[in-house]
């Protein structure tokens, strides 16, 4: 296979292909490396991480639904702390290209973590906020649910990580994305993660409780696909200089070129890691092939490619 | 060490009416697999059903003219086990494995009791072998709903000294439940140890009996898994953990992995239903037969404001 160039520009950020994997999809890292080379990822997003270890929530935590599953974890986590004397060298060490993310339930608690982070800050290539959390501050609405809530998380660790890419990411279960992209970006996000799970709930019909013992759960997998391809083409639309990325679905390279059409600089695989360990190298493996047999010489030119006339 | 591979099926049969039974050849999981520990098998083109489906090993053929072979046994629940269930001669199978955490063996020579229900005694078999080849004495409790849910009783009576069949409906052996009589039989074989799988209602009964006796008990869970190799926390199980702290030994409840960490616990030290009771008295860390004996613990609680999905 003569090489075609893979490599894509997040913003600042360089990424060696454009295929990464999604947070809380792919554990710390070190699972996976059974299967794959991390360090031949195009980076990985890390589990969320939280200023102090988080349970997350009792039994069962996930079913399957037609083509996608539900989940309701609660970011079970280590903490900030265990991911940056353990976890953070290890996936250094193996040459990943590392992406931490951050959850919390105050602002408070987000700039901690990032306080925490800035020492390892020059390793990270950027951290995403997993901004789909209750804030305690405002009666547990989520952050990413509130325009005024996602600038204050962006610009308060923004100023706490100034030299590193933040990418907050957004959650699809709003009115108007753009709103709160446009809020993201005013307090100064350097790109966009989309999407989020959507949240759904599902319900054993025999015993008449719900299947998840979170009751109301995350949606992912191929069955919200079409949706992050609408919601990453709406802010693509709305905002076409900002670095989105897209998320959501993804299990094939077909998949991934979708969401880079509608206008993701890159992608991430979720749910399919568990399904196909290695889906990530093979999704990037699979745009090279895409790209050689449409004659495209570097990755970055399928980016909001859609043809919308004509 | 996990591996992503592919097998092929050498022969389709059942046991009883109610039980399928597939012998995959995949060396390379074949001749590592250790008893207690699972594969994970993609079931149909995982379209509408996206999840891979877990299956303990019920056997290994490790010479003679089935070497590196593995044999699943299940009974059809939903789509994955229907689809399972048509697989044929040189029908292909993608698996992951070996998965998890297998059982513990007794250091010295040992008289072991199995105890299973239904389909959960799958796992029993390769235990059996295993301890037999290594000189242990084994004895067997199986039990099921009827008699068409016992798992081969005749290869039972053959694998063990003492064996015992219930059945809930009293059509076959004796009527009533595994766990009725438990201790008489206990006393009878003079058990040393008890490895039991089943449904958890089950493991907890046992689990008492043994932390009453002071015995150690091993149990194999069946929780649902989304991923099988420890990166999305669906599988956890709430268990009592020891960690070295400054100065002492500190005790902390944990949800461990049921795919990494286990499937086989301690069920000592397993929270059954969140409803066990402390149990105050300290106990050696190894009993005789070198596996350990724990007490179990209290507190299930969640963590309140994690979010509703991831
Ligand atoms: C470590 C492990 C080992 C297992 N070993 C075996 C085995 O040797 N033989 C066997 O027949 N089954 C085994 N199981 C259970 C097996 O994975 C499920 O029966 C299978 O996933 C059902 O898939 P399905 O698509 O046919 O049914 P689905 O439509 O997915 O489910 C049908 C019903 O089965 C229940 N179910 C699904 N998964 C599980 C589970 N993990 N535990 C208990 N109930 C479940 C569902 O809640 C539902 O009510 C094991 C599970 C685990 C976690
Ligand atoms: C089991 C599970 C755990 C997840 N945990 C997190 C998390 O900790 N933080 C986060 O930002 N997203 C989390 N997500 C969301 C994914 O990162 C991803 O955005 C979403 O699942 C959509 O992509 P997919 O359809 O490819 O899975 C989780 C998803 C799943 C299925
Ligand atoms: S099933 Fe994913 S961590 Fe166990």
């Amino acid at each position: 296979m003569s090489p075609v160039d893979l490599s894509v520009r997040v913003g600042s950020v360089e990424l060696k292909n454009p295929v990464l994997v999604a947070s809380g999809t792919f554990g710390s890292g070190r699972e996976g490396a059974n299967f794959l080379e991390v360090g031949q990822v195009g980076g990985i997003i890390t589990k969320s991480m939280t200023l102090v270890p988080w349970k997350g929530k009792p039994t069962p935590r996930m079913c399957e639904t037609p083509s996608g599953m539900l989940n309701a974890i609660g970011i079970q986590n280590k903490g900030v702390d265990y991911f940056v004397s353990q976890d953070l060298p290890w996936l250094l060490n193996s040459k990943a290209t590392v992406i931490a993310s951050i959850a919390g339930n105050t602002v408070d608690e987000y700039v901690k973590v990032a306080d925490k982070l800035r020492t390892g800050a020059r390793e990270l290539a950027a951290v995403e906020l997993n901004i789909s959390c209750p804030n305690l501050e405002d009666r547990n609405n989520m952050f990413a649910h509130s325009p005024d809530a996602t600038a204050e998380v962006v610009s308060e660790v923004k100023r706490a990580l100034p030299r590193v890419a933040v990418w907050p990411k957004l959650s699809p279960n709003v009115t108007s994305l753009t709103a709160i992209a446009g809020a993201a970006l005013e307090a100064g996000a350097d790109g966009l993660s989309l999407i989020n799970t959507l949240f759904g709930m599902a319900i054993d019909v025999e015993s008449r409780r719900p299947k998840l013992a979170g009751v109301v759960g995350g949606l992912s997998g191929p069955a919200i696909k079409p949706i992050a391809v609408r919601a990453i083409h709406e802010v693509h639309r709305a905002f076409p200089h900002v670095p989105i990325i897209g998320q959501g679905g993804v299990t094939s390279a077909e998949d991934a070129l979708e969401l880079m059409m509608a206008g993701a600089s890159a992608v991430a695989v979720g749910t399919h890691n568990f399904v196909n360990p290695r889906a990530s190298v093979d999704v990037a493996q699979g745009i090279a092939s895409y790209m050689q047999s449409h004659d495209i010489d570097s990755v970055v030119d399928l980016v909001g490619m859609v043809k919308l006339e004509g | 060490m996990m591996l992503l591979t592919r097998g092929e099926v050498l022969g389709h049969k059942r046991y009883s009416e109610h039980y399928h039974s597939l012998t995959i050849v995949a060396p390379e999981i074949g001749e590592r697999i250790t008893p207690g520990q699972f594969v994970n098998i993609k079931c149909g083109d995982g379209s509408a059903h996206i999840l891979r489906r877990p299956f303990s090993v019920y056997r290994v053929h490790k010479r003679g003219g089935w070497a590196s072979t593995i044999e699943i046994v299940f009974d059809i629940r939903g789509a994955g086990t229907r689809h399972l269930s048509q697989l044929r001669q040189h029908s292909s199978v993608d698996l992951v494995g070996p998965l998890g955490r297998g059982f513990a063996l007794p250091t010295r020579r040992a008289h072991c009791l199995l105890v299973g229900g239904g389909v959960g005694a799958a796992p029993l078999f390769f235990l059996a072998d295993e301890l037999r080849n290594d000189g242990h004495r084994v004895d067997v409790v199986l039990g099921a709903r009827s008699t068409r849910m016992l798992l081969n009783p005749i290869e039972v009576r053959r694998l063990a000294s003492i064996s015992r069949i219930t059945t809930e409906d009293g059509s076959a052996g004796e009527r009533g439940r595994v766990t009725d009589g438990l201790e008489e039989m206990m006393e009878r074989c003079e058990t040393e140890i008890i490895y039991t799988c089943g449904p958890h209602p089950m493991l907890e009964a046992v689990s008492k009996v043994c932390v009453d006796k002071e015995i150690p008990v091993q149990v194999a869970v069946e929780e649902l898994m989304a991923c099988g190799y420890g990166v999305c926390m669906t599988c956890v199980m709430p268990v009592r953990s020891r960690r070295r702290g400054k100065d002492e030994v500190e005790e902390e409840v944990i949800y461990a992995r049921s795919c990494t960490e286990g499937p086989v616990f301690n069920g000592a030290a397993v929270l059954w239903n969140g409803a066990a009771e402390a149990v105050a008295k300290d106990q050696s860390e190894l009993s005789p037969t070198g596996v350990p004996v724990r007490q179990s613990f209290v507190d299930t609680s969640g963590d309140e404001h994690a979010p509703p999905g991831n």
